[in-house]
């Protein structure tokens, strides 16, 4: 596949490798060919937005209505500790492990 | 009829009048799960032990005269709603085994209310496709044809009511995944008002969108299973103190003086005409019970499916950082840290998912955010304004098919996301614009699969809504035709 895909909105190879870095998504050459079809066909898609002019429109993070939502801030039981660890994949001295981050 | 066969209403009156005992009822129900659920494949997890602990607990309220709506009635739960220590898995293999230390508010008010639970429903994975195929455990079969997908993304509580293997059962609607598969199944489905319902302990796909709703038999049930989940929850945030509409009350007010408003833009080639006739009748049976129809226009609809999936992806690419292989879940161990993450995530996440993650990093990436995410964002403006200038000019509900189809063949879009995707183009305008909508049976396409019929109505408006969909029941039939299964 050469480094530049065909699309009049064009995700290049090397675009899909990067934005898999970011997503912290490990991908095979099959995945990062196919993957990069699928995001210019719907990058094409999506494109049809540009035929609206949104000059001056507000943009809308969400529908909801946040009123008087807030509870109080007060100490409540947390999970113990132990119930907090039982689904990691690792554990040790009562903590979740990762491989080692410093060395 | 079999117990299994009942709905809700009828089940409550039963127990309430001694003809049976919620264990005799939760027998009926996984018997009867375990004699088609080999074929329509719509649980993931069938908590039998637990059910029937459910259920003797109930006969035990009944006989004390603690009665509630739901309880000892059987519901099964979408497998993306937390349940303490029962495995949630989201039909990825990045959560298999995953057994939440809590219960999410839904599943605990159910839990609190009495109700009996039968298992956890399959799903796309993370709740993240149109037909229940993206799922790590295989696809639900469409109860009304085993060759055809349920629709999605909650497929398996969808066919799961269609097969009478719960007398109800929640889902989550994110851009039409209650709606959706609720009208290719034959149910009745129901995404409530944004902020209805607490999302507290639902597995988070696209924040600003998700909602919890029910599936059901009739109308009425949907009424009786919103009331019991709706409400103030001091555990999310974004769940309104709104009081809560007593539904079950406003089922019979009829549509006697409402104005239905029809929109041009829901009525396009593209449909299936069998679907669209079906519809078509529908909207007279309502125009029959004293509506007033109107022609309207909601002129940004065609942006719709452009907008959502951008803003769902931007929101799931977010949501699913959590997914790393250090507090729960797969790991693929690796060498130093974001080798590890990036081993995990490539083994656990399905290609819809990472699809997902990789449109929805791009359009929040530097560079592309303001063509993207933010258009997106205006255009979501857009498609509300749409709707508000509707209900001001004096709409009470907009009316169209749920989906321009019946149930497709499992297979027949798997390699084509762009055309799955539009699969959902009637559904999406409400999730983006935050308001209710119900799908309900409405007759029957060429292929002898259920048609649905949709209501979206104004914010908050649950009743209404509901009081149209059974003005719509009471004068059809199409609501009590079951698969020969």
């Amino acid at each position: 596949m050469s480094d530049d895909v065909s699309n009049e909105v064009g995700i290049s190879r090397n675009e899909v490798l990067k934005i898999a870095k970011l997503g912290r998504l490990r991908l095979t050459d099959a995945e990062v060919d196919a993957l990069g079809k699928d995001l210019n066909a719907i990058l094409g898609y999506v494109a049809k937005m540009g035929e609206l002019d949104t000059t001056g429109v507000p943009t809308l993070e969400h529908a909801a209505e946040f009123g008087d939502t807030c509870r109080d801030d007060e100490n409540r039981p947390s999970l113990p500790r132990e119930e907090a660890l039982a689904s990691a994949p690792r554990t040790g001295d009562g903590c979740f492990a990762v491989p080692k981050i410093i060395e | 009829m079999e117990p299994y066969q009942w709905t809700i209403h009828e089940a409550r009156r039963r127990l309430d009048n001694k003809d049976i005992s919620s264990v005799e009822l939760t027998r009926s129900v996984l018997a009867r799960v375990k004699a088609v659920d080999g074929a329509v494949k719509a649980f993931n997890l069938v908590t039998d032990d637990r059910a029937l602990a459910d259920a003797a607990d109930a006969d035990r309220a009944i006989a004390r005269g603690e009665t509630g709506v739901l309880t000892g009635i059987p519901i099964a739960l979408k497998d993306n709603m937390d349940t303490a220590g029962i495995e949630t898995t989201c039909s990825s293999r990045i959560l298999a085994g995953y057994k939440p230390p809590f219960d999410g508010t839904v599943p605990a008010r159910l839990k609190a209310g009495g109700a009996v639970l039968v298992g956890k429903t399959n799903l796309d994975e993370f709740a993240m496709g149109s037909s229940t195929e993206n799922s790590a455990t295989g696809a639900t079969r469409n109860p009304w044809n085993l060759e055809r997908a349920p629709g999605g993304s909650s497929g398996g509580s969808a066919a799961a009511v269609a097969a009478d293997m719960c007398l109800g059962s929640l889902g989550s609607d994110t851009g039409g995944s209650i709606r959706q598969p609720a009208a290719l199944c034959g149910v009745v489905g129901l995404k409530p008002t944004y902020g209805r319902v607490s999302r507290y302990g639902l597995v988070a796909f696209a924040s600003s969108l998700d909602q919890i709703g029910p599936f059901t038999k009739d109308v009425r049930d949907s009424a009786l299973l919103l009331e019991a989940i709706s409400g103030a929850d001091p555990l999310d945030s974004t769940c309104s103190t709104r009081p809560v509409d007593d539904y079950a009350a406003a089922l019979e007010r009829g549509v006697k003086g409402l104005t239905i408003g029809v929109p041009r833009e829901y009525f396009i080639k593209g449909t299936d005409p069998s679907v669209e006739k079906a519809v078509q009748a529908s909207i007279r049976v309502l125009e029959g019970q004293g509506a007033t129809l109107r022609e309207i226009s909601l002129p940004h609809t065609a942006y719709a499916v452009a907008c959502y999936y951008l803003v769902a992806t931007a929101e799931a690419s977010s949501n699913l950082g959590r997914y790393d292989g250090v507090r729960y879940g797969l790991r693929e161990e690796a060498g130093d840290l974001l080798e590890m993450y990036m081993a995990t995530r490539e083994a656990g996440f399905g290609t819809e998912v990472k699809r997902r993650i990789m449109l929805g990093t791009y359009a929040l990436s530097a560079g592309y955010y303001d063509a993207y995410y933010r258009k997106a964002q205006q255009v979501r403006t857009l498609i509300l304004r749409d709707f508000t200038k509707a209900f001001d000019a004096g709409v009470d509900l907009v009316v169209t098919p749920t989906s321009p189809t019946g149930a497709f063949r499992i297979g027949e879009k798997a390699d084509d996301p762009l055309q799955m995707y539009l699969s959902d183009i009637f559904t999406i305008s409400a999730n983006l614009a935050g308001l209710p909508g119900i799908s309900v049976p409405c007759g029957f396409d060429d292929n002898g699969c259920p048609v649905g019929l949709q209501l979206i109505g104004r914010a908050w408006d649950e009743s209404t809504l509901l009081a149209a969909a059974r003005a719509h029941e009471a004068q059809t039939s199409f609501h009590t035709r079951r698969p020969d299964l």
